[in-house]
């Protein structure tokens, strides 16, 4: 009876909406990436020619950081206040809920982050080749590192301390992501084929779509039962 | 079905068995007759369950709460008379993070009147709601018994409600519960 | 349970007590053997392998890198699967097992990369190179800690073992993915000037030490693995009437001298 309107649709729209309803806290990982973006020429060096052959590499991990530090809420409030436990017993299919949950959470962090990124390229002297397939990749890393960070994010929602745990955890799983998604934005600029790396990424992106919601439904059920 | 046992003899842990939010480390939960794994969705689709922790979320207003508790047929008129019933009339549309501990309690009550499940399961229902509350909640528990439904719920009042059975929930002894 | 035809073996298996008892008898065994095939595998590669044209004598830390190295990885499998076994079957020795695994996995993890660096440097004259093999090891590393990290974190013992598991799990399906990242990633970045390990084109007196050093490794391991489990078993078990005899009867003996 519940059931329909529980689905995959429901959460992804319920969750939107109650980002928006936490809107400053939810445009945090935005402004963290920003912010951090400046960093790199203050601790580095302003000269352009300098920035521009570290640009990809460290838009990524500024992506990636990002990501990592939006993953955390993505269980806790509803671990919190007892809705964890009445997703358990609806009657669907964890996974999909899960799938709607981590969409919406993409949605307003993943592509963000991505609009951004032109802007960040900019200011780090990205050679403009390298622009499109920045946000190409990122749009399909930040999918992949939500899907991936999730499985992090359920395994220690029960945790009081848990974030910096979930980065221990998530990172080394990152890895294979920034490779790709950096090497796709390097490539480019370097005028070789960059679809290469970027179709590695999706796939990467098809592997986890299909295989984190059951590890997050798994992890889910386990760490309820304190 | 009344669930009575000192704090800690595992009330709530049962009723999370039943309810499949755990699983059990051996045995099997039986739903007519039927392993719950294999009559899984019928059987979800036809409960209620009212944890310790209310469900609420408190950046949604009452109304919302509901709505997203309740069945997709619901129509906003039903909300708004399941919210009034339990004494939030006024109250609807404030995000739930400025209402009392009893006032979320009481938003997690009213999906008691839009729910269409048979079996409710109730764990402690009467944690911080006033008197009017508890008669309230009451009345509520035997309709749905005259309906035909069914009701486990665990409480440390006394209750004057025809045909309820208790069970002394005692970890040290086997427990067998025929439904 | 799985009543029918030859499970039983199967569930035996899962005891706690009848792993500690064999393995008792097993143990005396175990340790000569490991013992010999370490001393032979040293003792050969140390000092009776012939020397590298290159290398000189430097190249002799494979005789421990590389065993190492397999072990590792090999090890971090073991753990899923036990992991696996565990979360399926739900059986408490096969966490147990799991949760032995995770420390010798990453000890060795750290040889490896240790011995890795004590190579590098009279060959190429640098502790550390971001090559594919060391990364992907360091890595390994990562996720072994990841795992030993999971394990502690929880108040109850049981959700602490079957997050690892998960966890365990997701890393063996992203541990061939990252192999082969970084191996791309560092193809892209250098020009392959160096070699790492000549390995296939070893000569075979140099490479019988290295089979028997692998082999007294895998050795090792299982004594390891083994100590490790008959440790935790008694003490997840000490409550249990079996484990308080077991200590009693160790006991009088001192008490009489």
């Amino acid at each position: 009876m519940i059931a329909e309107s529980q689905g995959f649709a429901g959460y992804l729209r319920r969750d939107l909406l109650l980002a928006y309803r936490r809107r400053g806290e939810v445009a945090s990982p935005l402004i963290f990436f920003v912010l951090v973006s400046t960093l790199i020429p203050l601790g580095i060096s302003p000269d352009s020619a300098r920035l521009a052959e570290l640009a990809p590499g460290i838009i990524w991990v500024m992506a990636l950081l990002a990501t990592l530090l939006s993953t955390e809420t993505l269980f806790a409030s509803d671990y919190q206040d007892g809705s964890l436990e009445q997703l358990l017993i609806s009657p669907q299919l964890l996974a999909l809920p899960v799938l709607g949950k981590i969409l919406a959470h993409w949605l307003v962090t993943g592509l963000p982050l991505t609009l951004v990124s032109p802007l960040i390229g900019l200011m780090l002297s990205l050679p403009a080749a390298g622009l499109l397939p920045m946000m190409a990749s990122l749009a399909l890393g930040t999918a992949c590192l939500s899907l991936i960070g999730a499985v992090g994010a359920a395994l220690t929602v029960s945790l009081r301390k848990g974030g910096l745990l979930l980065s221990v955890l998530v990172i080394p799983l990152y890895m294979p992501v920034i490779i790709f998604g950096s090497a796709a934005v390097q490539s480019a600029i370097d005028g070789l084929n960059w679809l290469g790396p970027l179709a590695v990424l999706a796939a990467m992106l098809s592997a986890a779509a299909a295989l984190c919601p059951l590890a997050i439904a798994g992890a889910l059920r386990l760490v309820s039962n304190n | 079905m009344q669930l009575e046992g000192a704090n800690g003899a595992g009330k709530t842990t049962l009723m999370r068995l039943m309810t499949s939010a755990l699983q059990p480390t051996s045995g099997k939960v039986l739903y007519l007759g039927r392993p719950v794994q294999d009559c899984r969705y019928e059987y979800l689709d036809n409960i209620l369950y009212i944890g310790h922790q209310s469900g609420v979320k408190m950046i949604l207003s009452a109304e919302e709460n509901l709505r997203w508790m309740s069945p997709a047929s619901t129509s906003a008129a039903e909300i708004a008379l399941a919210l009034d019933a339990v004494g939030l009339r006024g109250y609807t549309d404030v995000p739930c993070y400025s209402l009392s501990a009893g006032q979320h309690r009481r938003v997690a009550l009213a999906r008691l009147s839009t729910s269409k499940a048979a079996i409710w399961y109730l764990d402690e229902p009467f944690t911080s709601i006033d008197k009017q509350g508890v008669l309230n909640l009451q009345h509520q528990l035997e309709a749905h018994l005259q309906r035909g439904g069914a009701v486990i719920l665990s409480t440390h009042q006394n209750l004057p409600i025809d045909g309820l059975r208790t069970y002394v929930v005692d970890p040290h002894s086997d427990i067998g519960l025929p439904l | 349970m799985a009543a029918g035809r030859n499970w039983n073996w199967f569930h035996r298996m899962g005891s706690p007590r009848w792993f500690y008892e064999t393995t008792g008898r097993w143990l005396p065994w175990l340790w000569v053997l490991t013992l010999g095939l370490m001393l032979t595998g040293l003792i050969w590669g140390l000092a009776y392998a012939p020397q590298d044209a290159k290398q000189g004598n430097s190249f002799r830390i494979i005789y421990l890198h590389v065993p190492a190295s397999f072990l590792a990885l090999a090890g971090y499998y073991l753990m899923a699967i036990a992991g696996a076994i565990g979360l399926i079957w739900k059986m408490k020795l096969s966490y147990m097992v799991m949760k032995s695994a995770a420390p010798i996995g990453a000890a060795l993890t750290f040889i490896a990369l240790f011995t890795g660096a004590v190579w590098g440097k009279p060959t190429w004259g640098t502790y550390w190179v971001w090559d594919a093999r060391i990364t992907s090891m360091l890595i390994l590393l990562f996720l072994y800690l990841g795992v030993l990290a999971l394990q502690y974190a929880f108040h109850s013992q049981e959700t602490g073992n079957k997050a690892s598991a998960i966890l365990a799990l997701v890393g063996t399906v992203n541990i061939p993915i990252i192999y082969k990242s970084v191996d791309w990633w560092y193809t892209l970045h250098q020009p392959a000037t160096i070699k790492f390990t000549s390995a296939p084109s070893m000569h075979m007196d140099m490479f019988q030490p290295l089979l028997v050093m692998i082999i007294a490794m895998y050795s090792f391991y299982g004594l390891a693995l083994i100590l490790y489990t008959r440790v935790e078993i008694l003490r997840r078990e000490r409550k249990s009437s079996w484990v308080r005899e077991l200590a009693l009867r160790t006991q009088p003996a001192q008490v009489d001298q």
